[in-house]
C-alpha cells in the first residue's frame, strides 16, 4: 500500500517537473506551437480534475459537464464583449475584463447552475444520473445555439485577453504558467478535499449511501457540495479556454465535449486526480500525432479507447501504480 | 403561416384552417413519436435486459439510413434498400454485440458509456470515408410520394403516414414478441434473473446477440424511414439518440409501455413546440424577440419537459424495478 502510495506520488511528481519545462523545451526547438498545444492540455486537465471529484470519488458519473466549461467561457466572452464596446450588461454594468471580476464570476455562475442542475439530478442516480446530466448539458448547448444576441451558432470572438495588473497574458509563456499554476492549485487544493472528511462522505456515499445516512450524514448535501465544486471548476476552466482561443462557441458545450471530459479522466486513471492530467496530455498528443498522419484519425482513436476501457483498467495512473491489476472503479450499482 | 393569434377575428373558415393545421402538426408529431419509439424500444430492451448502456446506438441509425440511400440511389427499388438498410444495422449490431458488447455486461456504465462512446468515433469517420462529408439525400419512394387526404380538406404525405402505421405495427409485434412469445418469455427471465435464465438451459449469449441484433434492426428500419426527412450525414445518429434518451429516460428505462409514451410525449412536444411556441410568444412580446426566444424555447422544451418530470418521478413515468 506505502509502495503504491509513493508510486503515485512519483508519477505527480513527474508530471509536474514535466509541465513546468514546457515552454524553456519549447524554445529550445523553436517550437512555441508545442506550448499553445499543451496549454490546451492544460486547460482540460484543469476541468477533468475537477470532474474527477464526483465521477472517481464520488460515483456521480457526469456526462454533461460540458455545459460549466461552456457556461464559464461565455460569462468571460460576455463580460468581455461589454467592456470592449462599452455597452449596457445588466442594470447599468458594463461587464468587465479584469481576471479578478471575470474568473470568479465565471465560477459563481457555474457553480449556481451546478446547484439547480444537481439539486434536480441528484434525485435520481446510476444511468439516469448519466442521462439526465447529458440532458442538461444539451439544454444549455440549444440555449447558446440560439443566443443570436451573443453570436448564436457562430459564437462569440473575444476581443481581448481578460488583464491582470502587471502581467500580459499575451504572452505565451506567461499565461501558460498561469495556467499551470491554476491547475497546481485545484489540484493540492481537491486533493486536500479528498483526504478531509468531506472527502471520506463522499466516497462513503458512493460506496453505500444508505449507510452514511444511518451515520447521521445527509448524502444529498455532501454530493450536491461536490458537485457544485466541480461545477465551479470547470466554469474557471472555460474562463481560461475562452482567453487561449479568444473565442467561445457553443461547440464548447457539445455534448462530445463531455464525453472527451470523461475519456481524459478514464484514461488518465479514476479516483486519483492526477491521473486526469496525464489523460488531458496522452488525449492531446495522440490527437496531434494522429491528424498529422491522417485527417481521419478519430476512425483510430475510437477503437485505441475501447482497447483502453477493456483491457488497461484503472488508466495510466493505474498502471503507473501497480503494473496489470485493476484499481479504484466506480460502483456501476443501479438500485 | 397562421397560427395561434387571437381567436375572435377569426370567421369560420380560418377557424377551420387552424384546425386543420394543427391536425397536419398531429400527424407530424406522431410520425416523429414512431420514429423514436423505434429507437427507445431496441435500446430500453437492451438496456433493461443486458444492464447495457449503448451509446452507439445512434451509429446503427446511420448505417441504417446510409445503406439504405444508397441502395435506393442504386435503383434497388425500395422495399429492397429498406431490407438491406435494415440488415446492415442488424449485422453491424451483432458484430458489435459479438466483438466489444459481450465483455462489457459486467462492467459499469462509465465503462460502457467511454466504450460506446469510441464506437461513436469510429462509424462516424467510417461513414465520411466512405461516403465523404456531404449530406446525401434520399427521396421517398414512388408509390408513397404522393398524399392522402384521409382527414378532409388536409392532404396528408402518404410516406408519413406508411411510417406511422409501421411504426404501430412494429411496436404491436414488439409487444407479442416480448409478452406472448417464448423468447419474449426468455427475455423477460433474464432481465428479471440473468444467472437464472442461464441456469435452466437457455443459450444466454446467443438470446442477447440475437436481442442486439433485433434492437439494431429497429434503429436501422427507424434510420432508413427518417431518411427521407434529415440530410443523411455523418453524425446523424447522436442527435436523435440523445433524444431517445430523454425518452427512455422520461418513460422509465427498460420499459417498453414507458418508451410508448415517452416517445410519444417527445414528438408531440418537440414538433407542436416548434411550430406554435413562437406564436404563443408573439402574444406577449414583439414578433423580432418572439421568434427568437420562440425558437430557443422550443428547441429546449423537451430537456424542460424531461427535468420535470424527473423531479417528481425519479425512475421514470413507468418505472421498471423496485
Amino acid at each position: 500500500m506505502v509502495k503504491n502510495i509513493s508510486r503515485q506520488s512519483w508519477a505527480t511528481l513527474a508530471i509536474f517537473v514535466l509541465l513546468a519545462v514546457v515552454p524553456p523545451v519549447a524554445h529550445a526547438f523553436d517550437n512555441s506551437f508545442l506550448i499553445t498545444m499543451f496549454n490546451r492540455a492544460v486547460i482540460y486537465a484543469v476541468a477533468a480534475v475537477g470532474l474527477d471529484l464526483i465521477i472517481g470519488f464520488g460515483g456521480m458519473v457526469s456526462f454533461g459537464h460540458a455545459a460549466f466549461f461552456g457556461i464559464g467561457a461565455y460569462t468571460a466572452g460576455i463580460l468581455g464583449t461589454h467592456a470592449f464596446d462599452g455597452s449596457d450588461f445588466i442594470f447599468g454594468w458594463t461587464g468587465s475584463n479584469d481576471a479578478f471580476v471575470v474568473w470568479p464570476l465565471a465560477m459563481l455562475v457555474a457553480a449556481f447552475f451546478g446547484l439547480i442542475i444537481g439539486l434536480i439530478s441528484l434525485r435520481t442516480s446510476g444511468v439516469y444520473f448519466i442521462m439526465i446530466t447529458l440532458a442538461f448539458a444539451q439544454l444549455f448547448y440549444f440555449f447558446f445555439v440560439s443566443l443570436s444576441q451573443y453570436g448564436g451558432e457562430d459564437g462569440l470572438s473575444l476581443w481581448d485577453r481578460n488583464a491582470i495588473p502587471g502581467l500580459d497574458l499575451y504572452d505565451r509563456d506567461t499565461f501558460y504558467y498561469l495556467c499551470f499554476a491554476i491547475l497546481l492549485a485545484v489540484w493540492f487544493l481537491l486533493s486536500r478535499l479528498v483526504g478531509s472528511r468531506f472527502g471520506r462522505v463522499i466516497i462513503g456515499c458512493k460506496q453505500n449511501e444508505r449507510r452514511m445516512r444511518a451515520l447521521g450524514y445527509d448524502p444529498l448535501l455532501y454530493k450536491l457540495t461536490a458537485f457544485c465544486i466541480s461545477a465551479a471548476i470547470g466554469g474557471l476552466a472555460g474562463a481560461l479556454i475562452a482567453n487561449h482561443s479568444e473565442f467561445v462557441s457553443p461547440g464548447l458545450l457539445h455534448w462530445s465535449r463531455s464525453g472527451e471530459l470523461m475519456i481524459i479522466v478514464i484514461l488518465g486513471g479514476l479516483g486519483t486526480l492526477v491521473g486526469p492530467i496525464y489523460g488531458a496530455l496522452t488525449l492531446f498528443l495522440m490527437e496531434e500525432s494522429l491528424v498529422s498522419f491522417t485527417e481521419h484519425w478519430q476512425v483510430i482513436l475510437g477503437p485505441v479507447l475501447i482497447l483502453v476501457v477493456v483491457f488497461f483498467r484503472g488508466g495510466i495512473v493505474g498502471f503507473l501504480k501497480r503494473p496489470g491489476k485493476a484499481t479504484a472503479r466506480t460502483g456501476g450499482d443501479h438500485g | 403561416m397562421a397560427g395561434l393569434v387571437p381567436a375572435i377575428v377569426f370567421s369560420h373558415l380560418h377557424r377551420k384552417m387552424i384546425m386543420l393545421l394543427f391536425l397536419e402538426q398531429l400527424l407530424n408529431g406522431l410520425q416523429f413519436g414512431v420514429t423514436l419509439l423505434l429507437m427507445a424500444s431496441g435500446l430500453t430492451l437492451i438496456f433493461g435486459i443486458m444492464n447495457l448502456i449503448n451509446l452507439a446506438h445512434g451509429s446503427l441509425f446511420m448505417v441504417g439510413a446510409y445503406v439504405g440511400a444508397t441502395a435506393i440511389a442504386h435503383g434497388s427499388g425500395f422495399f429492397l434498400g429498406l431490407l438491406a438498410g435494415v440488415g446492415a444495422a442488424a449485422l453491424t449490431g451483432m458484430v458489435m454485440e459479438f466483438v466489444i458488447m459481450r465483455r462489457l455486461y459486467r462492467r459499469d456504465h462509465l465503462d460502457q458509456v467511454l466504450a460506446t462512446f469510441g464506437l461513436i468515433l469510429f462509424f462516424n469517420e467510417m461513414v465520411s470515408i466512405l461516403w465523404g462529408r456531404q449530406p446525401i439525400a434520399m427521396d421517398p419512394p414512388e408509390f408513397l410520394s404522393g398524399t392522402v387526404e384521409f382527414i378532409p380538406g388536409a392532404p396528408y404525405p402518404a410516406f408519413r403516414l406508411a411510417v406511422i402505421a409501421t411504426g404501430i405495427l412494429v411496436t404491436g409485434f414488439l409487444y407479442f414478441l416480448v409478452m406472448k412469445t417464448r423468447i419474449g418469455m426468455w427475455i423477460r427471465a433474464g432481465a428479471s434473473n440473468r444467472e437464472m435464465i442461464g441456469a435452466l438451459g437457455v443459450n444466454i449469449s446467443l438470446l442477447y446477440t440475437l436481442l442486439f441484433g433485433f434492437g439494431a434492426a429497429l434503429a436501422g428500419l427507424a434510420g432508413v424511414m427518417a431518411a427521407p426527412f434529415s440530410a443523411v450525414q455523418s453524425g446523424m445518429g447522436e442527435n436523435i439518440l440523445i433524444l431517445t434518451f430523454v425518452v427512455i429516460v422520461i418513460g422509465g428505462i427498460g420499459s417498453i409501455r414507458g418508451a410508448v409514451a415517452g416517445a410519444l410525449l417527445i414528438g408531440l412536444t418537440d414538433t407542436l413546440g416548434r411550430v406554435y411556441i413562437p406564436d404563443l410568444m408573439r402574444l406577449w412580446l414583439p414578433p423580432s424577440v418572439a421568434d427568437g426566444a420562440g425558437a430557443s424555447l422550443a428547441s429546449m422544451m423537451i430537456y424542460i419537459l424531461m427535468a420535470v418530470v424527473l423531479a417528481f418521478r425519479p425512475r421514470g413515468l413507468f418505472q421498471t424495478h423496485g
